[in-house]
C-alpha cells in the first residue's frame, strides 16, 4: 500500500492486498517445509485446546445462537449504535473521531500523537491498525511505533507481516525468534536459549521501562458497548493493561463493526471469544474502560471510528454477514487450506476463511486478480462454519463472493446484478469437474441447515420448495460403486 | 468533537460514514430478539462451598496460589506469605482494612505510577470472582485502588470474600458497573505466542495469590 492510501485501491500491494494471486502465493508457501511444520504444530495444539474447553460448556450452542443474534443486531442497527456509542464516550470525557478510509484514519491518529509532542508510541496488538497501515504512516511522520504484544514485536523486529489474527507470529518457531531477539534486542543475553519462558523474559525486560515512561499508547478494541460507551480489550500478557493504564494519552482505533448493543451482551461474547480464540476458559486479562476516569488511567482519550469499506460490505445483504466476525481465528485453525499454506499466502492482514470473505469486501475490488482470488482459496469443506462462534456461514459467503469476483472481473467496476452473480457462481462451479464435486458435497452439508441460511434465495423460496439434496451425490455414488472399474 | 485537521473537518467524515451506513441498510428491518437460552446463573448461590472449591481448582490450574482462611486470620496468612518470599515493600489501596498488612504503604493519588515498580507486593480486595473460569474482577473500589496499583508490582495478593464468588460470567456481568474501569484477571500474566506453548509471567504481575475468606471458618 502506498502511504496509507485506501487499501487495494491502486492495485499496489498493501495490508489487504498481496503481490500475487492466491494460487501463486500458495504454491510458493507449500514449498516451505519449515513453515508447514511450524503451522501444523501450532494449529494442532490450538485445535485440541479449543475442542477441550468448548466441549465442557453445556450451553455452547445456545451461546453461539445468542452470539449470532447479537452480532446480527449490531450490523442491522450500526448507524444508530455508533451514534449512541459516540454520545456515551463524549459524555464521559473522551473525544470521538470518524474516518472514511485508511488514509483518513491514519491522519487522525498521527494528529492525535503529534498534539502530545511524543516521538515514540506504544501499541497494543490491533488488527485494525495493521489493516490501515498505521505503523508506516507513523514512521513517515517521524513517530516510532513500538509493538508490545510478544508476537507483534516478533513480526515487527523481523520486518514481517502478521500471518494469523490471534497469533501473528505463528509462522516463526522458537529458534527463529531466539535469533531475532539476539540480533535486535540489547536486553538479550549472549547465551540466550530458545526456551519460550526465557524469550518472554527478554521481552519483559525490553519493554518494562518503555511502559513506565511512554506518554502515548495506541490500541484497538474487541468490543464497544453502545449503551454505556464501554470499550473492551481482551489480552494475555499484560501489555494491553500497561498501555491502557500508564500513558497519559490513549488513542483507540476501532473498525465500526466492533460495536455491540448492550452491556449484557458481554455475557455471551466474553464466553465465546477466549474459548474460540486461544482455547482458554478465560484469557488472563480483560480491560474495560468508559471515557476518562479521574485519577485512574489516561486522562486524554481519543476513539477513532474507521469505516474502511465496512459500509460497502454492509450494503451487500449476503456479504454483510462477514461483519459479525469477532476475530477469534477459530476458522483459521481448522481450515485445511490455511494449515498448509499459512497466512502470508492470502496477502492480507486478514488471512484464512474469514480473511477470504472479508478482504475482497473491505478493499471494494472484488474483480481484482489478487483479492478476487481469495474466495477461491477454499475447498468449501465447512469446517469454518462448524467452528465459528457466531455462526457465520463462511462457505456460503465464499461461493457468493466467487460469483462477485467473476462478475467483477468481466464487467470491470460496474456492480453486478444478483442474477449475474448467481450465474457467475454456477458457471464457475460447473466449469470444472472437481469443483462440481465440492458443490455437491456442500449442498449435502446444506441439508442440515435451515432454508433461512440462504438469504439470497429467501424470497424466491417463500413460494417454492427447495429440493432436498440426496444424502449421496451422483458423483459420490458413482465413485463408490464403480471404484476400480474405470 | 475535535477536528484534528482544520482543512478537513472530522465532522464531515461522520456525516459521510453515517450516510453510507444508512443507505446500506433496508429501512424498516427490525432485528430479531436475542434468545438468551444460555445459563444466566449456575445452580449454586454466591459463596457456596462448591463454588469456592471450583474457584480454587481453577486458580491453581492457572498457576495462582490459593489460601483459605477465616476473617480474623487474614493478616496472619498474608504475614506468612510475606515472610516466605521475603517481601519488604508492600503497598495497599486506601480502602483496604489497615489490619490486613500492618506497616504497608498506602497508595496516594499523587504518587507517580512508575514508582510502583519499586514495590515488591500489592494487596487488594476484589469486586467479584467467577468460579467457572477462575477469574477475579477489580472495579477500582477503594479496597482495590487504581488500575496501575495491581499492574506494576510483580506480586499481587487479592483478598476475596466468599460472598463475592459467583459461578458464571453472566452473574458477574450483572453485578458490575460498566462505567468503572474494570480489570478481569484469570491467573498470572501469560503468553502463548511462541509455538502456542503457554508461558506464565510476561508484563503483568508474575505471581498471583488469592486469599479466600470464608465466614464458616
Amino acid at each position: 500500500m502506498s502511504a496509507g492510501g485506501p487499501a487495494g485501491r491502486s492495485g499496489a500491494h498493501g495490508p489487504l492486498r498481496g503481490r500475487e494471486p492466491f494460487p501463486d502465493a500458495a504454491r510458493r508457501a507449500l514449498a516451505d517445509t519449515q513453515l508447514r511444520q511450524n503451522l501444523a504444530r501450532a494449529t494442532r495444539t490450538i485445535r485440541a485446546r479449543r475442542a477441550e474447553v468448548v466441549g465442557e460448556v453445556p450451553d455452547w450452542e445456545a451461546l453461539r445462537e445468542a452470539g449470532r443474534a447479537i452480532r446480527a443486531e449490531a450490523t442491522q442497527r450500526l448507524p444508530e449504535l455508533l451514534e449512541t456509542l459516540e454520545a456515551q464516550v463524549v459524555a464521559r470525557g473522551g473525544t470521538v473521531h470518524w474516518a472514511r478510509d485508511a488514509a483518513e484514519a491514519t491522519r487522525v491518529v498521527v494528529n492525535c500523537v503529534q498534539a502530545t509532542g511524543a516521538r515514540e508510541v506504544l501499541k497494543v496488538k490491533s488488527m485494525t491498525t495493521q489493516e490501515i497501515g498505521l505503523n508506516t504512516a507513523l514512521e513517515r511522520a517521524g513517530i516510532r511505533p513500538v509493538e508490545t504484544d510478544l508476537a507483534e514485536l516478533i513480526v515487527q523486529l523481523a520486518g514481517d507481516t502478521p500471518s494469523h489474527i490471534v497469533v501473528p507470529a505463528i509462522h516463526r518457531n522458537r529458534e527463529e525468534i531466539r535469533q531475532l531477539f539476539r540480533q535486535h534486542l540489547p536486553e538479550a543475553p549472549a547465551a540466550l536459549g530458545d526456551d519460550p519462558q526465557e524469550l518472554a523474559a527478554v521481552a519483559r525486560r525490553h519493554l518494562r521501562q518503555k511502559f513506565l515512561r511512554a506518554p502515548v499508547a495506541i490500541s484497538g478494541v474487541n468490543f464497544a458497548v453502545a449503551e454505556t460507551g464501554t470499550l473492551v480489550v481482551v489480552e494475555s500478557e499484560g501489555n494491553g493493561r500497561m498501555c491502557l493504564t500508564l500513558p497519559s494519552t490513549l488513542v483507540t482505533v476501532m473498525g465500526i463493526e466492533k460495536v455491540i448493543p448492550r452491556w449484557r451482551d458481554l455475557d455471551v461474547l466474553l464466553q465465546l471469544l477466549p474459548r474460540s480464540a486461544t482455547g482458554e476458559r478465560m484469557n488472563p486479562y480483560t480491560s474495560m474502560w468508559t471515557g476518562v476516569t479521574p485519577g485512574d488511567g489516561p486522562q486524554t482519550f481519543h476513539l477513532v471510528l474507521v469505516d474502511g469499506g465496512r459500509s460497502r460490505a454492509l450494503a451487500d445483504p449476503i456479504g454483510r454477514e462477514a461483519l459479525r466476525c469477532i476475530r477469534c481465528s477459530a476458522c483459521l485453525n481448522v481450515c485445511p487450506v490455511f494449515e498448509r499454506v499459512g497466512g502470508h499466502a492470502y496477502g492480507s492482514v486478514y488471512p484464512g476463511p474469514i480473511g477470504a470473505i472479508l478482504t475482497p469486501q473491505l478493499t471494494g475490488r472484488p474483480g481484482d486478480r489478487v483479492t478476487g482470488s481469495l474466495p477461491f482459496a477454499s475447498t468449501l469443506c465447512g469446517a469454518c462454519l462448524d467452528a465459528c462462534p457466531v455462526l457465520i456461514d463462511i462457505p456460503q459467503l465464499l461461493v457468493h463472493l466467487r460469483g462477485v469476483a467473476r462478475a467483477g472481473a468481466r464487467q470491470g467496476r460496474r456492480p453486478p446484478s444478483p442474477s449475474t452473480l448467481a450465474m457467475g457462481a454456477a458457471a464457475w462451479v460447473m466449469a470444472d469437474g472437481s469443483r462440481l464435486g465440492w458443490a455437491g458435497r456442500a449442498a449435502r452439508l446444506g441439508r442440515r441447515l435451515p432454508a433461512a441460511g440462504l438469504p439470497p434465495l429467501a424470497r424466491w423460496l417463500r413460494t417454492r420448495d427447495l429440493p432436498t439434496p440426496p444424502p449421496e451425490t451422483f458423483r459420490a455414488w458413482w465413485a463408490r460403486t464403480r471404484r476400480g472399474r474405470s | 468533537m475535535v477536528g484534528a485537521d482544520p482543512a478537513r473537518p472530522v465532522v464531515n467524515a461522520r456525516t459521510v460514514v453515517l450516510g453510507r451506513l444508512r443507505r446500506a441498510l433496508q429501512p424498516g428491518v427490525v432485528p430479531e430478539p436475542i434468545v438468551r437460552a444460555y445459563r444466566q446463573a449456575g445452580p449454586s448461590p454466591p459463596g457456596a462451598p462448591a463454588l469456592l472449591d471450583r474457584l480454587q481448582a481453577r486458580l491453581l490450574d492457572l498457576g495462582a496460589g490459593v489460601r483459605r482462611t477465616a476473617p480474623d486470620t487474614v493478616a496472619e496468612v498474608i504475614a506468612a506469605l510475606l515472610a516466605a518470599r521475603g517481601a519488604t515493600t508492600v503497598v495497599v489501596p486506601a480502602g483496604l482494612p489497615r489490619t490486613f498488612v500492618p506497616g504497608a504503604v498506602v497508595d496516594a493519588a499523587d504518587r507517580p505510577a512508575p514508582t510502583l515498580d519499586q514495590v515488591d507486593l500489592v494487596v487488594t480486595g476484589c469486586a467479584v470472582a467467577i468460579a467457572e473460569t477462575g477469574t477475579l474482577v477489580l472495579d477500582g473500589s477503594p479496597d482495590q485502588g487504581r488500575r496501575a496499583l495491581t499492574l506494576v508490582p510483580d506480586w499481587h495478593i487479592a483478598v476475596v470474600a466468599a460472598a463475592r464468588v459467583v459461578e458464571t460470567l453472566p452473574e458477574a456481568i450483572a453485578r458490575l458497573d460498566p462505567t468503572r474501569p474494570l480489570t478481569f484477571i484469570s491467573g498470572p500474566s501469560a503468553t502463548s505466542d511462541i509455538e502456542f506453548r503457554r508461558v506464565e509471567g510476561v508484563h503483568g504481575p508474575r505471581t498471583l495469590d488469592v486469599i479466600l475468606v470464608t465466614t464458616g471458618g
